[in-house]
């Protein structure tokens, strides 16, 4: 019985030190400078509120710690979306002015490998600008460096939050270089095929109901020609 | 002693790896593809919208009654004449598979309808549809961009009001059709050298 006890209380240890190794694991790399941000062209930024009640509608299975807004919006419950959010929100530019209508749909993806440090989340964005057009966005977001340096630090926390500031760029595909894939599909995007990163800023998270003041900002590289024909409609 | 409790930590540390690697952490459920082939050549996949129970959202300026109850539409000018809708959408079986969001604006002279589908164990589909409806009140659009397994594939759709005549007082007041057709992509062969 002794020998079990031991070798139990050793199970356990191991267990607690792989998953604590998981967590701090200093080989998971961080993928370090955007690749948008040493482009020679043109960028595009489209920054919306992560806080759901800043949204217009935010919807998810309703059990998530991202609480539905409004209150009483359709929730998505049935199993084949159960794993799946969506949210419409106004997008603002770099001035902080209204773009236009964002929407985000955000499914937890199948290639998900904690063990290689992957919290993948497939996600499709619509954004449409009056004057301007619009764009499909499909990428893979990676929340790993998001769980291991805001979400468990607020869960270990005995006021189950966390307060600072982190920024961190979430997609991870499906471009090579990290980047997502952006179509153009009317007005003077049509036509358009690029790449473009999602960003997010953390700076108060709660582990019991999630982001509390929180921004996430889209850059689309914008090929010479379309940046042009736009400086010269302006 | 000391022996058995190392041991412990190794099949401790074994046991959490091999879990990890051997359960997937997200597995999504899946509803089988009801897909038939069209007789000029592609696929065709049929989804649908009960209306009103599958409407998720309904935003657009002047509206008295906000569908969901409580959602503050943005009153900027800049959305004056943007209507989005966000919807479940179902299979041929009326099961919910997915969701969907359609956007509906006038953009100066031109109008825009757009249609995003996304099926999360799937991928996701963009369509544009043309303004203007066909004979039959069809409404016919092209797929421009796909995600994972729509991705290489491009093709149309069209979407049509079916009212409901059933008469039944559960019944939804009708439904919005969409029929994709789905082409692969068109790999042009090489050229044989002379």
């Amino acid at each position: 019985m002794k020998y079990l006890a031991t070798l139990f209380a050793g199970f356990v240890l191991g267990v607690a030190l792989f998953f604590a190794g998981m967590i701090y694991n200093p080989f998971i790399a961080d993928r370090g400078i955007s690749p948008l941000s040493v482009t020679d062209a043109q960028v595009m930024s489209l920054a919306y509120s992560r806080v759901s009640s800043d949204n217009i509608v935010f919807t998810n299975d309703g059990e998530s710690r991202q609480k539905p807004h409004p209150e009483k919006v359709q929730q998505l419950w049935e199993a084949p979306v159960r794993f799946t959010s969506a949210m419409a929100t106004v997008v603002q530019d770099a001035r902080g002015q209204a773009a236009g209508i964002g929407i985000k749909f955000s499914s937890q993806s199948e290639s998900t490998s904690l063990i290689n440090g992957r919290a993948l989340i497939d996600s499709a964005w619509y954004v449409y600008m009056p004057g301007r057009g619009s764009l499909f966005i499909e990428q893979s977001e990676n929340y790993w460096p998001f769980l291991t340096e805001v979400a468990f630090p607020a869960w270990k926390s005995s006021a189950n939050n966390w307060k600072g500031s982190w920024i961190r760029d979430m997609t991870a595909g499906p471009g090579a270089l990290g980047t997502s894939r952006v179509t153009g599909g009317n007005g003077e995007l049509k036509g358009l095929a690029t790449n473009g990163v999602e960003s997010m800023s953390v700076r108060a998270y709660s582990a019991d109901t999630g982001h509390v003041s929180a921004e996430g900002r889209l850059l689309i590289e914008i090929p010479s020609i379309v940046a042009d024909d736009q400086a010269r409609s302006d | 002693m000391l022996r058995i409790f190392i041991f412990g930590i190794l099949l401790g540390i074994a046991a959490a790896a091999g879990a990890l690697y051997a359960y997937p952490a997200v597995d999504q459920h899946r509803e089988a593809s009801i897909v038939t082939v069209a007789a000029n050549g592609g696929n065709i996949e049929s989804f649908h919208v009960n209306v009103p129970m599958d409407r998720i959202m309904v935003g657009a300026q002047g509206r008295k009654r906000p569908l969901p109850p409580g959602m503050q539409w943005p009153g900027e000018e800049l959305l004056a004449d943007v209507r989005v809708e966000l919807f479940k959408i179902r299979n041929a079986r009326d099961i919910v598979i997915g969701v969907a969001s359609r956007t509906a604006a006038k953009d100066g002279e031109s109008d825009v309808i757009d249609w995003v589908l996304h099926l999360p164990a799937r991928g996701s589909v963009y369509v544009t549809m043309q303004a203007r409806a066909l004979e039959g009140g069809y409404r016919r659009g092209d797929i421009r961009a796909g995600s994972r397994e729509f991705q290489p594939l491009n093709g149309f759709m069209t979407e049509r009001w079916v009212a409901d005549t059933s008469g039944d007082a559960d019944a939804p007041s009708g439904r919005i059709e969409l029929r994709t057709n789905y082409v692969g992509q068109y790999v042009p062969e090489e050229e044989e050298e002379p």
